[in-house]
């Protein structure tokens, strides 16, 4: 634990950790200080210089100013009061007085802080320059004239999503008047002078070339950026926001969906218009933003719900998908109970076996490592997930911990990914061979673990492994040289110079036979030692390559080992939404059996959210409920469109599995013995703090299990090596087929090519490719992405008239040749 | 006076006929007292006089103070036509009684313009809030008053509040001196904002 140290603001003293903000720990203790470039998660910016206080007689800015033991701090004197005025008039030099048509509509720490600084005269000006209104992509608008250059986009895109897509450009235009260096307060002049040398640009010319994410939109102070669709739709007042959590990722990322009547002549509907964020403590992904009309619109047909209860007599088995709320889960294992079917969900499935074989070595059910876990480390490994594509919130996570906790990571996956290399220096990107994640956390085991706590067999193999060789090394060594060198006054003088010089020396240096199998050379162990030196905060991201993987029941022992014979916290991220609810509640089995009811999945009677099913059921956007994210949370969920047909419960009920009236009556009988608590739906919490504590549901109790002994099994270290490999992956801002069905996000699957593929095979963006699989083959468009690198192909599997997952029925990658189509 | 008590006052009238005797009594002292005659003269006084100032509602109606606040109406630009209204949706925010909406969108000039505009004249309680508020003095009231209606949601939509083209091109659009019009001395509360052209 660290020792807390005192801190007295206003007059009132504070307990806090030492090095924390100012700032922080004001907002943590409901102390206003003033402030808008500043972002919780983020590091200073020290563009509005509004934080202005008074450390000890001392001017500093609350947002880089760090606690001390008995620091004094007060955040309002008079000459702070006229600077705070001064700064909030240059704010409004030229600023449009379009507040009436602005999307902020009032939203607007411009307008916020304009009026709490009493603002009502101006006292500065400058020549106003015309800026044209800028579209930089499909789902983001930018209007320099409204922006303020806090530069909060530049910062969160940096800091958290890691992409570092926008920038600031030159802003043109004249300079200040000298007169008013002299008139003015020294702050206020000083942030004038930077704020008009600078806008807000994409970093690759006039159009933004990133993962759509959208946290720019939520995090402007202004209306200067804004969701295109968005735009002029409504004010935001008359929109009711309903706390809820995103259903697209097992992130489960905290949201409101801002919901208002259709229209005027449709009033009786009501809409999603928007998604919001506490962007100070979440941020969302451009599928959670964007994507958020997935609703299914359907009336009560009671036909349809005869047949389906006569469907849910006649059926064995129920097949159903992981976008589904935990009583939902419930529902159907009690049904399941009581009637006997074979209950069928392929990526639940998958992730409990993964998690029972983890549990045998591990003794718990789960681990209680979460995002924000990550957040804090300072050296993160990630094996087995394109993380940008997968769980870009774990991937914000990993950027975040090397921006700004001056951390360092390596990124084990055969994809190179640019964008991934990009977020720090401090981040090593090891293209590591396809099926090679045994070889891989046997490395690691022997890099970290502490060898007292393997088995005796595993070390014997790990050693039996290792062998040393001689390699001859260049080096680069400095050497002293006497040169003779006449001077302008034609005296020889000896100089001493100091040549580097290239030896070739022969060093003996121990590998491992894994190095081979991984893709890896013994230049690692140096590559590790520096990244970790002066760490002391570890974490593990598992992703689905290591999950869906055939050999799952060595990978999972393997993590366990790992996280019990290292100090490392290990993540590992469910495959989709509620994978860990549904492992958790349901018993699941392996293989359907005779009359199969689908459940948002393909079945002889099919229940649908998609609209195209037997009968229709409410989307996860329409349904009060929990998840099990990937924080081993359980977080509520709410209604944003109401659903006027049938749910499951409606047949729970006709079946006669409880008397339960509505789904969320089961949230309290949620199961005990995997770590849920009874707990009434209604009490369930959904926010955060000023804190910036999570306040949401609850978290699983740990469940220990029993530990079976460790069996080790050697690996097959004879990996299949492939010219070109298809990984079963989805491009941003896709999830599933709910994301694909949004209005924004509407797409057909394209495959995705990387850049050297592109160029071997000659194609172009839109020209047709056949992929062909060991047992069948795809005819598909091609995008190329050049932020990735390999010989891989991405083939997504969101679009539900391209079905591709038979082709990846041994884990995401799969051997491939391609032929081009010609046209 | 405790608050919350009423202080009322009752008018001396006469106490009314109890028994059956007494009502005939003043049924025949109001039959032949003559007063009928008093009203019939002035009647046929004022008819012979020919000076008669019955408005003959409703062919013709009472003039109203300016600051009558009657049914809505939505005002254009003199010069362009223009809507005045931006959408900025003030009118629907401020509104008590919460009988204003609009539906918004961005048009091909990237302008925000309103699709549609109306107002629920059966929940409108006429307090000149959103004339008031309106800062394009767009929104302002008229003198339209009868609100006979079949159904008690009256809706006023935009079309019929907005000023016709054809009335705007004959000058018919008068400036609204009511609620929410510029003060006389206006310009005198100004303070003017230093430009540097």
């Amino acid at each position: 634990m660290e020792t807390l140290i005192t801190v007295t603001i206003d007059g009132t003293e504070i307990k806090t950790k030492e090095g924390e903000y100012i700032l922080n720990i004001a907002r943590a203790n409901g102390i206003f200080i003033p402030a808008i470039c500043y972002l919780t998660r983020c590091s200073p910016t020290l563009a509005c210089r509004l934080c202005l206080i008074d450390i000890d007689g001392k001017r500093a800015y609350a947002c880089n100013a760090k606690a001390k033991d008995g620091m004094k701090v007060t955040t309002i004197t008079d000459e702070i009061a006229v600077e705070r005025r001064a700064i909030m008039e240059v704010y409004d030099i030229n600023h449009p007085l379009q507040c009436g048509v602005c999307d902020q509509s009032g939203e607007c720490e411009l307008q916020n802080y304009t009026l709490e600084m009493e603002v009502n005269t101006q006292n500065y000006s400058i020549k106003d320059t015309q800026k044209q209104k800028q579209t930089w992509s499909n789902f983001i608008s930018y209007d320099p004239s409204l922006c303020i250059v806090c530069e909060r986009c530049v910062t969160v895109c940096k800091d958290m999503i890691g992409e570092s897509a926008l920038k600031t450009v030159k802003r043109g235009g004249e300079e200040i008047d000298v007169t008013f260096k002299e008139s003015m307060p020294k702050d206020s002049y000083a942030m004038w002078n930077k704020l008009n040398k600078s806008l807000i640009g994409a970093n690759n010319g006039d159009t933004l070339d990133c993962s759509m994410c959208g946290e720019c939109i939520s995090v402007c102070p202004v209306g200067a950026i804004v969701s295109s669709d968005f735009k002029y739709k409504s004010n935001a007042w008359e929109l009711r926001s309903i706390p809820a959590t995103c259903a697209h990722c097992s992130s489960g990322c905290q949201i409101f969906y801002d919901v208002k009547h259709d229209s005027i002549d449709n009033f009786e509907t009501e809409k999603i218009y928007r998604v919001k964020n506490e962007w100070n403590y979440v941020s969302l992904c451009g599928a959670g933003r964007f994507g958020y009309d997935f609703e299914n619109r359907a009336k009560k047909d009671k036909t349809a719900f005869d047949r389906a209860i006569e469907a849910f007599k006649k059926a064995k088995s129920i097949k159903f998908s992981s976008y589904i709320t935990n009583e939902e889960a419930l529902i159907l294992q009690k049904l399941k109970e009581k009637y006997g079917y074979k209950l069928i969900n392929e990526d639940g499935y998958r992730f409990k076996n993964f998690m029972n074989e983890y549990s045998k070595v591990s003794g718990t059910l789960f681990n209680t490592t979460t995002t924000k876990d990550i957040h804090d480390s300072n050296f993160v490994i990630s094996i087995g997930s394109a993380i940008r594509y997968d769980a870009p919130n774990i991937s914000y996570a990993l950027n975040n911990s090397l921006k700004i906790n001056k951390g360092s990571a390596i990124y084990f996956h055969p994809i190179k990914d640019t964008i991934v290399e990009s977020f720090s220096k401090n981040i090593q990107e090891i293209n590591i061979n396809c099926y090679s994640e045994e070889a891989l956390l046997l490395f690691l085991i022997d890099k970290f673990a502490n060898k007292e706590k393997l088995p005796s067999d595993l070390v014997e193999f790990l050693n039996s492994q290792k062998e040393k060789i001689t390699k001859s090394v260049t080096e680069i060594i400095k050497e002293d040289v006497i040169e003779k060198v006449v001077d302008e006054n034609g005296v020889e003088k000896e100089v001493k110079k100091s040549v580097p010089k290239k030896i070739v020396k022969d060093v003996e240096v121990e590998i491992s036979k894994l190095y081979d199998v991984i893709g890896i050379d013994d230049s690692i162990n140096s590559i590790i030692e520096n990244l970790i030196a002066k760490k002391d905060s570890f974490s593990l991201i598992i992703g689905e390559d290591i999950i869906s993987s055939e050999n799952y029941k060595n990978l999972a022992k393997l993590v366990a080992l790992f996280e019990k014979s290292t100090q490392f916290k290990v993540l590992i991220i469910p495959t989709k939404t509620n994978t860990l609810g549904v492992s958790l509640i349901c018993d699941l089995d392996e293989k359907a059996e005779g009359f199969t009811i689908g459940y948002n999945c393909d079945g002889d009677f099919k229940l649908s959210a998609l609209g195209d099913g037997d009968l229709d059921i409410p989307a996860l956007n329409q349904q009060e409920g929990t998840f099990v994210n990937i924080d081993k949370r359980v977080v509520p969920t709410n209604v944003a469109i109401e659903f006027d047909g049938y749910c499951l419960n409606d047949i729970a009920l006709t079946l006669g599995i409880s008397k339960n009236r509505y789904t969320i009556d089961y949230t309290k009988e949620l199961p005990l013995v995997t770590g849920f608590q009874h707990i009434n739906f209604d009490k369930l919490k959904n926010m955060y703090d000023n804190n910036g504590n999570e306040i949401r549901g609850y978290s699983l109790i740990q469940i220990e299990t029993n530990i079976d002994e460790f069996v080790f099994n050697k690996p097959n270290l004879n990996i299949q090596k492939d010219k070109i490999t298809a990984y079963r992956c989805n491009p941003y801002t896709q999830f599933s087929y709910f994301t694909n069905k949004t209005t924004q996000l509407k797409a057909k699957a394209s495959i995705k090519l990387t850049k050297s593929l592109a160029k071997e095979y000659e194609l172009e963006n839109g020209s047709l490719l056949k992929v062909v699989f060991s047992d069948g083959s795809l005819e598909l468009p091609v995008e190329i992405d050049d932020k990735l690198d390999g010989n891989f192909v991405l083939i997504p599997d969101f679009d539900k008239n391209v079905s591709v997952n038979h082709y990846f029925k041994n884990g995401r990658y799969s051997p491939i040749t391609l032929n081009k189509v010609n046209a | 006076m405790k608050k919350g008590t009423q202080n009322y006052i009752n008018i001396h009238t006469e106490s009314s006929p109890q028994k059956p005797f007494e009502m005939f009594k003043q049924i025949v002292k109001r039959t032949f007292k003559g007063e009928m005659f008093v009203g019939l003269w002035i009647v046929f006084r004022e008819m012979i006089r020919f000076n008669i100032h019955t408005i003959q509602y409703p062919k013709e109606k009472l003039p109203l103070s300016p600051r009558y606040r009657a049914v809505h109406k939505l005002l254009r630009l003199i010069e362009s036509g223009n809507e005045r209204c931006i959408g900025c949706g003030l009118c629907e925010k401020i509104c008590i009684a919460n009988c204003i909406r609009m539906d918004t969108k961005i048009d091909e000039n990237s302008r925000k313009v309103v699709t549609e505009y109306t107002i629920n004249l059966g929940r409108c309680i006429y307090c000149g809030y959103c004339a008031e508020v309106c800062p394009e003095l767009a929104i302002v009231h008229g003198d339209r008053y009868e609100n006979v209606s079949e159904q008690r949601a009256h809706f006023v939509l935009k079309d019929d509040m907005l000023t016709p083209l054809d009335l705007l091109k004959q000058k018919e659009q008068k400036e609204y001196p009511g609620f929410g019009a510029i003060s006389d001395e206006a310009d005198k509360f100004i303070k003017k904002t230093p430009l540097a052209y």
